[in-house]
C-alpha cells in the first residue's frame, strides 16, 4: 500500500467513525434537540404543571377568541389528532391566524390549559402569489397549512 | 481537452486563472443585475409574506453558499493531506473568509425575516444554532491559520479542523427534517419537488447562479493573493538564509 492510499483510507475511517459517533450521540440528545413538543406527545408524557416547554402544532379553526380586556386571547394548538387549549396575554405576530402553525413558550396550569408567554408563528415551506393561492382555494386543490402539521 | 491536473500546478493556474477572472466577473456581473431586478421588481409578493419575501432571494443563496464553500474547504483540505498536492490547502485557506461571510449574511438576512415573520429574531432551534455553530467553525479555521506560524503545521491542522467539522454540513441540510424546528423545512430540494411557485424560483435560481460565480471570482482572486503571498514568503526565507 502507498503512503497515499493509506493517507486516504485513514482520513476515510476516521470520518465515518466521527459521523457514526456524531448519530449517536445526536440521537441520544434528540429529546432535548427539538424545539417543540405536539400535543399527541403532550397527552402521551403527562407533563408536570408549571414546567416551561413550548408547544407547536397548528391553530385550531374557529377557535381564537379574544377576551374582553382586549389583549388576552384563547385558542386551541392542534396536531389533528390531538387539541391543547391556550390562553395567551399580549402582542401576536402577523402571519398569526386560524390553520397556521405556532410554537408557544409556556407551562400548563392545574386545568390543563397552556399559559403561554410567547407566540412565535411558524411560516411553512410553501411560498407562491396571491393570485395563486386563490385560484387553488377556489378550485379546492388547497393543501396549504391544515396538511402541514410540522 | 484541458488536462485539469495541471491546474494544480501554481504557475499554471496563475496562467489559467487570470485568463478566466474577467469572463467570471462579467458573468457574475449579468447574473446579479438580472437577478436583482427579477428578484425586486419582477417576483410577485407571497401569499402570506407579502413582500418580505424577498428577502429569502438573498437569504437562500447565502445559506447555500456557506454550506457549499464549506463543502469546498472541507474536499479541499482532506485532497492536501492525502495527495499534498500544493495548493489545495491555500485553495481551503482562500475560500474560509468568502464562507464565514456567506454564512454571517444568512444568519442576519435570516434573522431580518425571522422578526416580521415568526415575531423573534433568534430562536436556538436546531437549524438556526447549526448555522451558528458553522460560523464559529469558519472563525476557528481562520483563527488557525492566523495563530500558527509554520506554514506546514498551520496547514496540517487547519485541514483537521475542517474535515471534523464537516460533520456539521449534513446536520444543517437535515436538522429541519430529523428534529422540529422554527425554521420551515426545505423547500427547493425535496424529493416531490420544489414547494416554491415557479415565479418565485426562477429569481431564486438566478440569484444562486450569480452568488456561485461570486464565490468563483472571489476564489479566484484570492487564491492568487495566497499563492503570490507563499511565494514571497518563501523567497524572504530563501534570502535569510543566504
Amino acid at each position: 500500500m502507498t503512503r497515499r492510499r493509506r493517507r486516504l483510507y485513514f482520513i476515510l475511517s476516521s470520518m465515518a467513525m466521527l459521523g457514526v459517533a456524531t448519530a449517536l450521540m445526536l440521537n441520544a440528545f434528540s429529546e432535548s434537540l427539538v424545539f417543540f413538543h405536539s400535543p399527541s406527545e403532550i397527552a402521551e408524557k403527562g407533563i408536570p404543571v408549571e414546567r416551561r416547554f413550548r408547544l407547536g402544532g397548528l391553530v385550531e379553526e374557529n377557535s381564537v377568541e379574544k377576551a374582553n380586556d382586549g389583549v388576552t386571547i384563547s385558542f386551541r394548538v392542534t396536531d389533528t389528532a390531538v387539541s391543547v387549549p391556550v390562553r395567551y396575554r399580549g402582542l401576536l405576530p402577523d402571519l398569526f391566524r386560524e390553520g397556521q402553525g405556532v410554537v408557544a413558550d409556556g407551562a400548563l396550569d392545574g386545568s390543563g390549559t397552556f399559559v403561554a408567554t410567547e407566540i412565535l408563528a411558524k411560516h411553512d415551506e410553501t411560498y407562491m402569489p396571491p393570485e395563486v393561492a386563490e385560484a387553488l382555494k377556489k378550485a379546492g386543490q388547497w393543501q396549504g397549512e391544515e396538511t402541514d402539521d410540522r | 481537452m484541458v488536462n485539469w491536473h495541471r491546474l494544480a500546478n501554481p504557475k499554471l493556474f496563475l496562467t489559467w486563472s487570470r485568463r478566466v477572472l474577467p469572463w467570471a466577473a462579467v458573468i457574475t456581473a449579468l447574473l446579479l443585475a438580472v437577478g436583482l431586478y427579477l428578484s425586486l421588481f419582477v417576483a410577485p409578493p407571497d401569499y402570506q409574506q407579502g413582500d418580505t419575501v424577498r428577502i429569502m432571494f438573498v437569504h437562500v443563496p447565502s445559506a447555500w453558499m456557506a454550506l457549499f464553500t464549506y463543502t469546498v474547504m472541507a474536499g479541499a483540505s482532506a485532497a492536501g493531506l492525502i495527495w499534498k498536492s500544493p495548493l489545495s490547502h491555500l485553495t481551503a485557506k482562500a475560500a474560509a473568509p468568502i464562507g464565514a461571510s456567506f454564512t454571517l449574511l444568512a444568519l442576519a438576512t435570516g434573522a431580518l425575516w425571522g422578526q416580521p415573520m415568526w415575531g423573534t429574531w433568534w430562536v436556538w432551534d436546531a437549524r438556526l444554532t447549526s448555522v451558528l455553530i458553522l460560523f464559529f467553525l469558519y472563525l476557528g479555521y481562520m483563527a488557525i491559520w492566523q495563530a500558527i506560524d509554520d506554514y506546514t503545521r498551520a496547514a496540517k491542522s487547519a485541514a483537521i479542523l475542517a474535515l471534523v467539522g464537516f460533520v456539521n454540513v449534513p446536520i444543517i441540510k437535515f436538522s429541519v427534517d430529523w428534529w422540529n424546528t422554527l425554521h420551515q423545512p426545505a423547500s427547493v430540494l425535496r424529493l416531490d419537488g420544489p414547494s416554491i411557485h415557479p415565479t418565485l424560483l426562477t429569481p431564486l435560481f438566478v440569484m444562486i447562479a450569480a452568488f456561485t460565480g461570486y464565490f468563483i471570482v472571489l476564489l479566484l482572486i484570492r487564491l492568487e493573493r495566497e499563492i503570490l503571498a507563499r511565494q514571497a514568503q518563501t523567497l524572504r526565507r530563501a534570502q535569510a538564509r543566504g
